[in-house]
């Protein structure tokens, strides 16, 4: 149809090295049980955790334009969902999943009236929801209110074994995620979704259907925060609704999606790992890990809005797992600007 | 459908915003391959009337068949794959993606094969002389390419009608000459147009008949000169923009 040479590039040599390096990272990851002591495989599981709620955040915010402070609902219902699955005698690994599975079904009726609201009012929504959703689950007896209960279909397995299967979990769980969201983000329904995020109005008028693609990744980052609040509650083993719908989950998620670099694929990975690693080591510094957080997002949003690889992109244009497209034209520029208008037949 | 069909009929189109009414009962046929000019004072519900005519708003009360079709029910995403398309006054780029992937966001809704949609986005940004900055991102450009941009993304979608809302403003002579040529070579492809713009004697050098609204109605329709020399127009319009 057009008259111009090009060639639309998807991929650059860093981005195949990338993926080489990442398929790599998984293989020695998966058989890291062989040699990493209990501890280790511990912390490598909470690690597996941040990510996927950072990456699940960008997806809904950085990518959709959906900037929602109540994900700790889906992260809370994963883990009581799990909670009341296993109870009725669903092995625990499986509940685990399956929970998840049912937050993102409870997800597509909650979309209609959120993906109604608008900016603030859909970020202050979701926390009406967590709240509610809160209250909600206490009323369960299952879950005593406040004082709790405990996954205890885990004790089924053994020690070492349950912390062999529930860090596999973890990895598959965030592999499959990041590399579904990947290729979600790079296939058409991914520039839309920017584009909604972008302008919602110019988006429709252009052919997008506005809602049923907003809300598919609303129940995508649902999904995707349930699980992570089941591998939360395998590692933690105890359930108080308290600690699950906190607000601090979305804090976090902010946190580490600002940090690294909000609406880049690359940026809330590298943002979960910072998280990590402050957790790791200041965590036990209590209130002035908090302040020491709450200082560091300042900093950032101060000195770099873009967070890290935000900047890095800016600067050097490099793109490790690059979603986006580039045109390169064949031709010559002199030769494009002299190319004829096609003539109609 | 027959040639003589209309490609888009509009009749007795309302539409008010609390108190103010804003459409009072518009009707207009367009035929097909026909370039029409839309001028009226501001406020006089130009941009409504493509708001409503795109589905981006719904009309209170009238009804809109597009390519033999009744539309009125549709929203704006189905009317655009139906090939009727609208620019915004005020662009509205996709901040945060490039130039070619603003296009190829609207190419890529039509469902064809991934390389279809890459040929017409890479036509409509040459044809809109964006090429050459294709792989900026929109957030970096002017008013001028974000003008542009809107007439690219629109055209990326393969219209068969254009709605088009003042694109030509703040362009220099040869600009406008440029964007005469695009509008000219859109015509060629059979893509039926209609164009609001305050600029007259650049929507003259296209449009083979004119339309002028005022408070929500058509007050003039028909040769441009004629509608130009009409004594309510003159009144409504030019003589308000020579005061
Ligand atoms: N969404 C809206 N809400 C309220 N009033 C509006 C809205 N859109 C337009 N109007 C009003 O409707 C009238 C017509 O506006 P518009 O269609 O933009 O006119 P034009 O494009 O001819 O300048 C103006 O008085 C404008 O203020
Ligand atoms: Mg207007």
């Amino acid at each position: 149809m057009s008259a111009v040479a090009f060639t639309v590039e998807r991929w650059t040599p860093a981005a195949r090295l990338t993926i080489a390096a990442t398929v790599v990272l998984a293989v020695v990851a998966a058989l890291a049980p062989l040699w990493l002591g209990p501890g280790a495989m511990d912390r490598l599981t909470i690690l597996f955790v941040y990510v996927i709620l950072a990456a699940m955040w960008n997806a809904l915010a950085g990518y959709g334009g959906l900037v929602s402070v109540g994900q700790q609902v889906f992260f809370g219902l994963g883990a009581y969902f799990t909670i009341r699955l296993a109870d009725a005698g669903i092995d625990p690994f499986v509940a685990m999943v399956a929970g998840a599975v049912i937050v993102g079904v409870i997800a597509v009726p909650l979309s209609f009236p959120m993906l109604q609201l608008r900016g603030g009012e859909f970020a202050i929504g979701m926390w009406v929801v967590a709240e509610l959703a809160h209250l909600l689950v206490n009323l369960d007896p299952l879950i005593r209110g406040e004082t709790g209960t405990s996954l205890i279909a885990l004790n089924a397995y053994d020690a070492p074994m349950r912390r062999n299967l529930i860090y596999w979990l973890a990895l598959v769980s965030v592999a499959g995620l990041l590399g579904g969201l990947f290729l979600l983000l790079r296939s058409r329904i991914g520039a839309s979704i920017q584009a909604i995020r972008d302008s919602e109005e110019a988006a429709a008028s252009l052919g997008v259907e506005v809602t049923r693609t907003k809300r598919l990744i609303f129940v995508l980052a649902a999904f995707g925060a349930a699980l992570a609040g089941a591998l939360w509650l395998a590692t933690a083993l105890t359930f108080q609704p308290k600690a699950y719908f906190s607000v601090q989950w979305t804090a976090y998620m902010i946190f580490m999606v600002l940090v690294g670099g909000i609406g880049t694929f690359e940026g809330a990975i590298i943002g979960a790992v910072i998280f990590f690693a402050i957790e790791t080591w200041f965590g036990a510094a209590g209130v002035w890990y908090l302040v020491g957080l709450g200082a560091a997002a300042l900093v950032f949003a101060l000195l770099l809005p873009r967070g890290i690889w935000g900047s890095v992109e800016r600067r050097t244009g490099l793109r490790l797992l690059p979603v986006g497209y580039r045109l390169v034209v064949g031709a010559s520029p002199a030769a494009v600007r002299a190319a004829p208008l096609k003539e109609t037949s | 459908m027959p040639a003589d069909m209309p490609i888009l009929a509009a009749d007795g189109l309302h539409k008010r915003f609390g108190a103010l009414v804003v459409l009072d009962g518009v009707s207009l046929a367009i035929a097909r391959g026909e370039a029409l000019g839309i001028v009226g004072p501001n406020g006089a519900g130009k941009t409504t009337l493509l708001s409503v005519l795109s589905g981006a708003q719904r009309a209170d009360a009238g009804a809109i068949r597009f390519a033999g079709n009744d539309v009125t029910a549709l929203a704006a995403p189905a009317r655009c794959r139906r090939g009727l398309v609208r620019t915004h006054q005020i662009p509205q780029p996709f901040a945060g993606m490039t130039v070619f992937e603003n296009a190829f966001v609207a190419a890529g809704q039509s469902g064809r094969p991934r390389g279809e949609c890459y040929d017409r986005a890479v036509d409509a940004l040459r044809l809109c002389g964006m090429l050459g900055i294709a792989n900026r991102t929109a957030d970096t450009l002017g008013l001028l390419d974000r003008k542009r941009l809107e007439l690219a993304r629109a055209l990326a979608t393969g219209p068969s009608l254009l709605l088009l809302d003042e694109i030509g403003g703040g362009l220099t002579d040869a600009e406008a000459g440029e964007l005469v040529e695009v509008i000219r070579e859109l015509l060629r492809r059979d893509i039926s147009i209609v164009w609001i713009e305050h600029i007259v004697h650049v929507l003259l050098q296209v449009a083979r008949r004119l339309i002028c609204m005022d408070a929500g109605r058509i007050i003039a329709d028909g040769e441009p000169k004629a509608v130009l020399a009409n004594a309510d127009v003159v009144a409504a319009y030019l003589g308000g923009v020579a005061a």
